[in-house]
């Protein structure tokens, strides 16, 4: 393994325990800085005014990821289209930290996603189950998060897909030596990265949940279900008291197995952001489905 | 004599320091996130992650005055990374600092953004004689250190690791390779001081 790629893990070794935020311009940047916040996720639109605008979803302005770079000392990631590997190259030109080659925005390829192997810079990207994040790491991604589903405030498919991956690591760690190719025929994931998983009990890189967390309890609950820390996108800034809500969020994901200190965090933060059912949406509706 | 060492579990590479310290005879590790905690230990780790996140949850919970109380009074304790910019009296172009026990003056990401981390071979002779890979993530190091600062180690004329009586401090990140010389370094210094 090259030494650029275990640098770029070692990073997101740097955010477990910790918050990612969306923001839009460099004042929710500051004010994701101050709440504590590991890194923010610099994007044009969160993913719940994409989900309402509709149209194309792009990376965003360059001009607006740097004066967000200039804005705070913390990493600063932004989004590119799936396959989108130009929209990567502007990225690392711009000396982004962390590239998310996101479900959110529109893919630019719907065969292929962007070989990561050839940047210098890293990936993060979106898993719905095991086999998922492992191509993505097989292409050189070197942090994963659970798809969940972006812009409804709903944590229901992040929990499902923690709950999946969990399920499927357990089943390849208990799996005899044998039954490993099967399994890495059944899961549609690379031979060795399986192998790396039934020796380790866990995926070789940093496993974050994301999409519909909206309040600390959420943030909370994924944490005790065994994710690395969390990224919340229209979670805060689309909420009533972001400021407070990101605090209180913050404080959640550090003291996650602490009821008496959820409680007291969650206490008073005013409206959560408008939300979804997932059920009653059209499947064309669903973000998590565009990655293959 | 065995030493409980804790690592300050509030956020980032916490785990990676714990799994270093479980490798090394006579040493119980535990995590650290309460006051209640830090009364148990013999030494304490402040591990990589971000430093003004990690401050924040400090103050908020009360942690952050008994935290510099402890040290002020002698428990020894290791920085690393954003573990170092906790402990630095001084931040370079801030007017914030956070513990500020230690007198060196440290520079924030001063390699730059994650395209400027790197690793390198390095051999610290106060702490092995062989080379050690050193790992730097967005890390910072000290511009100056006070005379009473022990320099252990100057990497292109910039202070990435040294040592103030009880206080070590690294810029780089040990518990992310499989070398435990720094580790054993540091349960030395913890031994020391609970004679």
């Amino acid at each position: 393994m090259n030494e650029r790629y275990n640098l770029n893990k070692n990073l997101a070794q740097m955010l477990k325990g910790g918050v990612i935020m969306d923001v839009v311009n460099p004042k929710e940047a500051e004010i994701a800085e101050k709440a504590g916040a590991v890194a923010v996720m610099a994007l044009e639109r969160v993913p719940s005014d994409i989900r309402r605008d509709g149209g194309v979803a792009r990376m965003s302005d360059p001009k607006m990821i740097q004066e967000i770079q200039t804005a705070v000392s913390i990493p600063v990631m932004a989004k590119v289209r799936i396959g989108h590997f130009v929209e990567a190259q502007i990225l690392e030109a711009l000396q982004i930290d962390y590239i998310d080659e996101s479900e959110v925005l529109t893919p630019a390829d719907e065969d292929f996603h962007i070989d990561k192997t050839a940047f210098q810079v890293p990936f993060v990207c979106g898993a719905k189950n095991i086999g998922e994040a492992l191509r993505r790491i097989g292409e050189g991604a070197s942090m994963i998060r659970t798809k969940g589903e972006a812009g409804t405030g709903n944590v229901v498919e992040a929990v499902r897909h923690m709950r999946t991956m969990n399920q499927q690591i357990r089943k390849i760690q208990s799996a005899s030596k044998e039954e490993l190719m099967t399994l890495a025929k059944c899961y549609q994931a690379p031979y060795d990265l399986v192998c790396y998983v039934h020796e380790h009990g866990q995926l070789p890189v940093v496993n974050f949940a994301a999409g519909g967390i909206a309040t600390p309890a959420d943030a909370a609950l994924m944490m005790q279900l065994g994710c690395d820390g969390v990224f919340v996108g229209s979670g805060i800034f689309k909420s009533a008291n972001p400021l407070k809500r990101a605090e209180a969020i913050v404080k959640a994901t550090t003291y996650f197995d602490k009821p008496e200190i959820l409680a007291e965090v969650s206490n008073d933060l005013g409206l959560a952001m408008d939300s979804l059912d997932i059920r009653i949406m059209d499947e064309k509706q669903l973000f998590a489905s565009r990655g293959w | 004599m065995t030493v409980t060492i804790g690592v300050l579990g509030i956020q980032g590479a916490v785990t990676e320091h714990i799994k270093k310290l479980e490798q090394l005879p006579k040493v119980k590790a535990v995590l650290v996130k309460s006051i209640e905690a830090l009364q148990q230990i013999d030494g304490l780790i402040l591990p990589g992650g971000e430093s003004t996140a990690i401050a924040r949850i400090l103050q908020d919970f009360q942690i952050f005055e008994s935290l510099q109380k402890k040290i002020t009074a002698g428990l020894p304790v290791w920085g690393t990374c954003a573990g170092m910019i906790l402990l630095a009296k001084k931040i370079l172009d801030s007017d914030m600092t956070h513990l500020g026990v230690m007198h060196i003056t440290v520079k924030r990401n001063a390699y730059g953004r994650q395209l400027g981390s790197f690793s390198i071979l390095e051999t610290i002779p106060a702490i092995s004689d062989q080379p050690i890979p050193l790992v730097f993530i967005r890390a910072p190091f000290a511009l100056e250190a006070a005379d009473q600062v022990e320099i252990l180690h100057i990497l292109d004329g910039k202070i990435v690791a040294c040592r103030e009586q009880h206080m070590l401090a690294t810029a780089f990140h040990p518990e992310l390779t499989d070398d435990l010389s720094f580790h054993r370094y540091f349960v030395k210094m913890v031994q020391q001081y609970k004679l």
